[in-house]
């Protein structure tokens, strides 16, 4: 397919402006750009087709099944989408004066007090623009929480080594050093280990629960407790929060601080890679250290106001707003029992899914699971030669988006599937059927899968080429 | 009630017996009985149509000026209706990360495409996929410059004040210290930056125009900084890049911006998009997504995620940085904005943007409202005025105008090409009345 910049012909575009109304101003020569602006030059049917055909070359959560592990890809609810359209949250500038900016104070705290009901926290920030970025804010709290005490000497994190890769580069982002925890063979936290591990310099441990084996540890507040002894804080990665919101509250799992993904468990989409939101929610011993422009409910109507001993901004103005605006929208539709149902018919769908699979496959787990499992396939690549890889490749053509590949890291030929609350058992149905019907092609014709997927728009990539001889832009040949 | 499991009550026990169970409270065995199902109590449990209504009453509350001649960070342009065409649509909106490059073609694509976009506007020879906003772009790009032995960071305090709090907490983060390069007249101060340049300076961080409207000298500035063996990042508004003199051509190693302006609404501060880009030489140390061109099995040239190498999940702790999520879709929104205004298009906002400032300037000042500075500017400038604020900010809002941003007794003004000379004389008007 062409590129916009192959589409182009000089003189060609839009008319977008009206002419000048007022007398010309031109710039100092010396200040003038030297070098030709290359841009598209192309007509605005042109641009809208070129768009059209890109979309049909990409899947979206509306094209069919989406059980990419870890990411929490439920329906986006249209409602959503248009209250963000509202023009009384579009247009609205963010240097306006408080009072002019009531409504939006408004979601900002409504919002969070729904979040602090749900998490258990004290306090919710939605700075943050994604999950990793919550979590360096919530790294920078621990740091600040313990300089604060003259505990500075608190330096090590701990991270079991099943987390996700953002956990120990976020730690590191705030100077900590990462110490990797061993997780037991269901990727569990080894108690023992733990408790070899924590000392007078452990600044904190960064755990997800459940974990991204799917399997929420029982253990969980003798761990919170054992780093609590030690003098360190507990962070929550809440990535996976939609197994058990409304059912266990990291608050009351002895979390001190912990980042929500609303582009996973509040359902706003996730645009090809972002905008998400990393709201952030903290204990109160945390409070006074959130970042600069709270928003307070006050006698005379909401304000921002900075914590007197605030670690500063990790972004520019209040959060990602209309994010927010659509995570609200999908809280007030489902309330209290909402969320709870939400939860259930995640874990549900999971293990209806996963024991669907267990004729042909194996969980990296035995028993069950809550929102999401592991399989590995670490015999059928001995027996076949055929790869999570191929396997994944494989669903391709039948459908569907393939599922999280070779993570957890301590899974070999590993698949995590994640089917979410919002698809049906015709659906979780079809995907068993199908995906059964590649481990049977896996053993008749391991050739095929290898191929595969046929069906899309492109066949596999040379990705070593990419990576060996980037080409990073289009350039004029 | 949960109004979007499709599956019914009565299907859901099927599916409970199907895996040996009977109510949903089983499913939850793993977690400790002492915290399962809490107590816990907030609002919700609507209808959609309630959902709407309790939206608009919100939205209601906010006011939305038809005139708006502030900026400070955040700048009201036109867009034109085919940027919200593309990115509404659904698949656009609603696909994650282009992990599987097979079927995200489209998308990968389409940040390719803004990837040379962004190029083309900076002069630089990589561009990322984007990150947070403009303040988190400076903030990274002052990472990227720092070794074990340059651990000090530059920037001048022409930075907006929130990127200024932003590089600073990032750097607090990372034990990099910042200091700040004072301003005179209005913009960075060359000499007090000469006595500032050691062997400990990793980099040199302007922005420009910078918060008080005005173009910085950066080309000497980032020659003293190279002369110093110290790197030079440069924040630039990137419609002004279409008309000013681009990061590249004035010697900086790094560009970053704000790219809010190219077609993304105010949206009360976000999601805005922040841009980066550098030279090949620094091609390695950008952080973030990255989409390569290669070819597929049959020699058909596709797009794919590379470079990962760099990144959190390959590296962990040793990543360049923990981004994960960035702003796809604004990135996006950029690419339809500056294809829709091609070239000329983007030079004309650029140029109309300047003119209308200066009109705006040229008015207030024969109105008594005097410029502070006197040196070359965009869109956005600097004034005196002679009453409280205040007072004059409350008289415009009564007219449906959105005055420029209260400094302490001055005002930071903006025009943009939206604001029609009607709509300035109409303001000068009420300064006028104010004033008198």
């Amino acid at each position: 397919m062409k590129l916009l910049f192959e589409r182009s012909r000089a003189g060609r575009g839009l008319s977008v402006l009206p002419p000048l109304d007022v007398p010309e101003c031109p710039i100092e020569p010396s200040l003038r750009r030297r070098s030709a602006l290359d841009l598209p030059e192309i007509s605005e049917v042109d641009l809208s087709r070129h768009y059209s055909a890109l979309e049909d070359r990409a899947y979206g959560v509306n094209d069919g099944f989406y059980p990419l592990g870890s990411c929490t890809m439920k329906y986006n609810p249209k409602i959503n989408e248009k209250v963000a359209g509202l023009p009384g949250f579009l247009r609205l500038h963010p240097m306006a004066a408080p009072e002019d900016q009531q409504g939006a104070m408004e979601v900002y705290y409504r919002a969070g007090k729904c979040l602090e009901a749900i998490t258990g926290m004290d306090r919710v920030t939605f700075q943050p623009a994604a999950g990793a970025h919550g979590e360096l804010l919530g790294m920078l709290l621990i740091k600040a929480y313990h300089r604060d005490r003259d505990d500075a000497a608190r330096r090590k994190m701990l991270v079991p080594d099943s987390a996700h890769g953002t956990n120990p580069a976020s730690a590191a982002m705030a100077g900590f050093e990462v110490v990797s925890i061993p997780s037991t063979q269901d990727g569990r936290v080894d108690l023992e280990k733990l408790k070899e591990a924590v000392g007078p310099d452990t600044a904190g441990l960064m755990l997800t629960n459940p974990n991204t084996l799917g399997i929420f540890d029982e253990n969980i507040l003798e761990i919170t407790r054992i780093v609590h002894e030690a003098g360190g804080l507990n962070y929550y990665d809440g990535a996976n929060l939609n197994a058990v919101m409304g059912v266990a509250r990291p608050g009351d799992m002895g979390f001190d601080v912990v980042h929500l993904n609303l582009h996973k468990t509040f359902s706003t989409p996730h645009g090809g890679g972002g905008p998400g939101s990393g709201a952030v929610g903290v204990k109160a011993i945390l409070q006074d250290f959130l970042p600069l422009r709270q928003v307070e409910k006050a006698e005379e109507g909401f304000r921002f106001v900075d914590p007197p001993k605030s670690v500063g901004a990790v972004k520019s103005f209040y959060g990602n707003f209309t994010v927010v605006v659509k995570a609200l929208a999908y809280m007030l539709a489902l309330g209290p029992e909402g969320v709870r149902e939400a939860a259930e018919g995640a874990v549900l769908n999971a293990n209806y899914l996963m024991r669907a699979l267990e004729p042909g496959y194996t969980p990296a787990v035995s028993g069950p699971c809550m929102h999401e499992f592991v399989l590995t396939l670490e015999q059928l690549k001995r027996e076949t030669g055929v790869s999570a890889l191929d396997v994944a490749k494989g669903m391709i053509d039948r459908g569907m988006h393939p599922p999280t590949m070779y993570f957890p890291l301590i899974v070999h030929e590993a698949l995590m599937l994640e089917p979410t609350e919002t698809e049906s058992r015709e659906t979780l149905d079809q995907a068993a059927k199908a995906m059964l019907e590649i481990l049977d092609q896996a053993h008749k014709d391991p050739e095929a899968l290898k191929q595969a997927p046929i069906t899309a728009p492109v066949r596999r990539l040379d990705e070593v080429k990419a990576a060996r001889t980037p080409i990073l832009k289009y350039t004029r040949e | 009630m949960g109004g979007y499991i499709p599956s019914t009550h009565r299907e859901r026990r099927e599916m409970l017996s199907a895996i040996g169970l009977s109510s949903p409270e089983e499913l939850f065995g793993q977690v400790p009985a002492s915290i399962r199902y809490p107590e816990f109590s907030m609002e919700g449990g609507l209808s959609e149509m309630e959902v709407q209504r309790e939206m608009e009453a919100m939205a209601a509350k906010n006011r939305v000026y038809e005139s708006v001649f502030r900026g400070a960070g955040a700048y009201d342009h036109y867009i034109p209706a085919i940027v919200g065409a593309v990115t509404s649509k659904e698949t656009f909106v609603t696909a994650y990360t282009p992990y599987q490059a097979e079927i995200s073609q489209g998308i990968l694509q389409s940040i390719f495409e803004y990837q040379t976009m962004i190029c083309s506007l900076t002069g630089m020879d990589v561009s990322n996929a984007s990150v947070y906003d403009g303040a988190t772009a400076a903030a990274e790009a002052i990472h990227m410059c720092v070794d074990a032995k340059r651990r000090v960071a530059l920037v001048s305090e022409g930075l907006h004040p929130m990127a200024l709090q932003t590089v600073q907490t990032y750097a607090d983060g990372a034990d990099v210290v910042i200091r700040r390069i004072p301003l005179k007249d209005g913009a960075t101060d060359l000499s007090a930056l000469k006595s500032m340049l050691t062997d400990e300076i990793a980099c040199v961080l302007l922005q420009s125009p910078n918060f008080y409207g005005q173009i910085e000298n950066a080309q000497e500035i980032f020659a003293q900084a190279h002369a110093n063996k110290s790197k030079a990042i440069l924040s630039m508004n990137p419609i002004a890049c279409a008309l000013y003199r681009t990061p590249a051509e004035l010697g900086a190693d790094i560009a970053v911006g704000e790219g809010q302006p190219l077609g993304m609404p105010l949206s009360f501060g976000g999601p805005y998009l922040g841009f980066m880009a550098t030279g090949s030489a620094l091609m390695r140390k950008l952080p973030g997504r990255i989409v390569g061109q290669t070819t597929d099995l049959e020699g058909r040239r596709a797009f794919v995620l590379t470079l990962q190498a760099r990144e959190q999940h390959i590296r962990r702790e040793k990543a360049l940085s923990n981004i994960c999520s960035n702003q796809a879709l604004c990135a996006m929104t950029a690419a339809v904005y500056l294809a829709a205004m091609g070239p000329e298009g983007l030079r004309g906002v650029a140029e109309a943007c300047h003119a209308k400032a200066a009109y705006l300037r040229e008015q207030l000042a024969a109105a008594g409202l005097e410029p502070v500075h006197g040196g070359e500017f965009f869109h956005e400038f600097l004034t005196q005025c002679p009453v409280a604020p205040e007072k004059l900010l409350d008289a415009l809002k009564e007219r449906g105008i959105l005055g420029g941003l209260p400094l302490g007794e001055k005002i930071l003004w903006c025009a943009t090409e939206k604001n029609s000379r009607a709509e300035i004389d109409r303001l000068v008007a009420v300064v006028r009345e104010v004033i008198a």
